[in-house]
């Protein structure tokens, strides 16, 4: 972070901190041992570095980055070599990057929660803001995202949100609620699925019920579990992976979807925002404190924060990007959701790590798919 | 294996236990290094913690194995036991027949026939699925095959009568298999003795193929319950999600919950389970 654009967004940074203390007090972990210790344990790393000597192991979801992205990488930063391997979920990324000591990867594309827990087990190399001067064209409220303030350890790559997703020609009344998914009319019983990810599972009962989704009270919890039981006779399947397809087809008429996913480009299929409110996803960028090539992977990430190359995302896999240059680039489609202004996606609750009470979502997830 | 060795001079012995460990070696170096070494891993995490933020944190604890008795996750080991056994039984019915009508064939049949039983395994297992979710699903070809005479659509997709059919298909080679060996085995002239002494086509099947087949049986069951038990990705795509078996959990703890001490508990518990399984198969077929 470097001291200009830090003074600029003081005020802003401000508030933020006194969100987190609020966070921080409904159960959200405020990292204080992360900074104190990346800050000592941050390496000098040169500038001017030959990056030639230097290659990099990338690991990222599938179809997430340009297909000629290492090629181009390679050429223009003359690193030696640029390697893409793919996870299909985070949980993978995680099992990756945290089986061994060493997992041989630079870069990781991961979400925004799983940063900070990777960042918690001392895992991360804190950003040299100095390296990647491209920082500077991301929006204001790309460093106000509750996981890491100010862009510490982690550089926003994508961003949305979480909401129902349906056919225009096949609902009877459009949705506005999650209870319209978690209590579906008579027409859309059995015509509806919700996501499996735990956090995301959860989601909908707790915004329904007024709760933060980054709850850890146990009454909460309980409640939200009751409603999610309730729901399920009602359920089609829980499915985090091809609810666009069930739409295409007509077997589901609303599921829960993130908004990237929701094929909106195509005729009848829309997107809504329940009124109760949802949550802020980010996918980040970060790179691994064991890698041996750190100057090269921040001249990779910087690489991915220039307009033409960040642009990619949002015009070919219909993701919004942080990044106000490279939105400006973006004519977007029709129905497409690109339209949708920053400052109304920080409306939206960034579901952060819990620590030790994220296993009382596991148990939640259980009980629920275990409930016959 | 029977030793000889009394009865042979000693320095043949010692030249064959040699030559029998030398062709052990790479199968018993295979074994050591790439499966009770990690498996030896795993286990020892059951007795430490999960960090805060996953990972693992080497303090001694019991508590995994306290959290093991809870009635939630006893109540998924039921859940796959019942699924598992259905499976079984229903492949038992289906395949005993189908291996004894293939141990009658001519020979010529007989070698088509089993080709036709393990064709199956040549082609992916996930896409073996997904054909599952082709044929099942609403607008899929079953219901609309239904639907052209009248009829549905009907709910075939995403519940636990799914998962047992999806199990059921992806498992009934390894129950024929055992069978016809063990079928195929019997000496006819038994059969033949049996109905010479007046018993009814019913009769020898019951007081002498059944029994001399029960090898086979025990063999077939076992195969199909051990992979039914532990499977997490049938339950997933055919099952929607909506049951959760004793995989998806293992699973689960070790990729969501980043819980690596518990979920090798829950593994340790499927393995004692399975072990038992094959010690009660052992004896029982000693015993057949």
């Amino acid at each position: 972070m470097s001291r200009i654009r830090f003074t600029r967004r003081l005020p802003a940074a401000v508030a933020v901190a006194g969100l987190a203390l609020a966070v921080a007090a409904c159960g959200g972990e405020s990292s204080t041992s992360s900074d104190g210790a990346t800050a000592a344990a941050a390496e000098q790393l040169k500038p001017n570095a030959d990056l030639s000597k230097q290659s990099l192991q990338v690991t990222v979801w599938d179809g997430y980055t340009p297909k000629e992205l290492p090629e181009k990488a390679k050429e223009k930063l003359k690193v030696s070599d640029v390697k893409i391997g793919l996870h299909a979920t985070n949980e993978e990324a995680m099992a990756k990057l945290t089986a061994s000591g060493d997992s041989g990867i630079d870069v990781a594309f991961v979400s925004g929660q799983y940063a900070q827990a990777l960042n918690e087990q001392g895992l991360l190399e804190p950003i040299h803001a100095e390296l990647v001067p491209n920082l500077a064209n991301l929006y204001p409220e790309a460093g106000q995202l509750s996981y890491d303030k100010g862009n510490k350890y982690s550089v926003p790559y994508t961003w949305g949100t979480t909401g129902i997703c349906y056919r225009s020609d096949l609902v009877k009344a459009e949705p506005t609620s999650w209870n319209d998914l978690l209590k579906p009319p008579a027409w859309a019983d059995k015509k509806v699925t919700m996501m499996t990810t735990e956090r995301w599972l959860a989601l909908p009962a707790l915004k329904s019920l007024g709760f933060s989704v980054n709850t850890d009270k146990d009454e909460e919890i309980a409640k939200a579990k009751e409603l999610l039981v309730a729901a399920k006779p009602h359920l089609l399947a829980y499915d985090d992976t091809t609810f666009g397809d069930k739409l295409v087809s007509g077997e589901a008429v609303m599921v829960e979807a993130w908004d990237g996913w929701c094929p909106t480009t195509e005729k009848n299929i829309k997107f809504v925002v329940p009124k109760e409110g949802s949550d802020l996803w980010v996918d980040t960028m970060v790179i691994m404190k064991s890698s041996k090539n750190k100057e090269a992977a921040h001249a990779l990430i910087n690489y991915i924060l220039d307009p033409e190359i960040h642009s990619w995302a949002a015009e070919n896999i219909n993701y919004k990007v942080p990044n106000k240059a490279a939105m400006e680039r973006v004519k977007a489609p029709e129905g497409s959701l690109l339209g949708v202004k920053p400052a109304e996606l920080l409306d939206g609750e960034s579901i952060i790590d819990l620590g030790q009470a994220s296993t009382k979502y596991t148990r939640l997830s259980s009980e629920v798919t275990a409930q016959s | 294996m029977k030793s000889e060795a009394k009865a042979r001079p000693a320095p043949r012995v010692r030249g064959r236990r040699l030559g029998a460990f030398v062709f052990l070696s790479p199968g018993l170096t295979y074994l050591v290094v790439l499966l009770l070494v990690p498996l030896g891993l795993v286990l020892s995490y059951t007795v430490f913690q999960r960090g805060r933020f996953g990972g693992v944190v080497y303090e001694f604890t019991t508590e995994n194995f306290t959290r093991l008795i809870d009635p939630l996750y006893l109540g998924v080991v039921g859940d796959s036991l019942r699924i598992a056994g259905l499976t079984t039984l229903i492949a038992l019915l289906v395949g005993y027949p189908t291996a004894y009508l293939i141990a009658q064939l001519p020979s010529r049949w007989k070698t088509l026939a089993l080709v036709a039983v393990v064709l199956p395994f040549w082609t992916n297992f996930i896409i073996r699925v997904y054909a599952w979710i082709m044929l099942l699903s609403g607008p899929g070809l079953v219901n609309s095959a239904l639907g052209k005479l009248g009829l549905g659509p009907y709910e075939l997709l995403y519940h636990e009568g799914t998962i047992v059919t999806g199990l059921l298909y992806s498992y009934l080679p390894l129950m024929v298999l055992p069978l016809y060996a063990a079928i195929e085995r019997l000496d006819p002239q038994l059969r033949e003795a049996s109905a010479n002494l007046g018993a009814s086509a019913f009769t020898t099947f019951r007081k002498v193929t059944l029994p001399l087949s029960v090898p086979g049986v025990l063999s077939g069951c076992l195969f199909v319950f051990v992979p039914s038990f532990g499977n997490f990705v049938i339950p997933e795509m055919l099952g929607g999600n909506k049951s959760t078996m004793v995989g998806n959990l293992i699973r689960d703890q070790f990729l969501k919950a980043r819980d690596w001490p518990f979920g090798s508990t829950l593994a340790l518990a499927l393995i004692a389970v399975l072990v038992a399984l094959l010690v009660v198969q052992a004896w029982a077929a000693r015993r057949a």
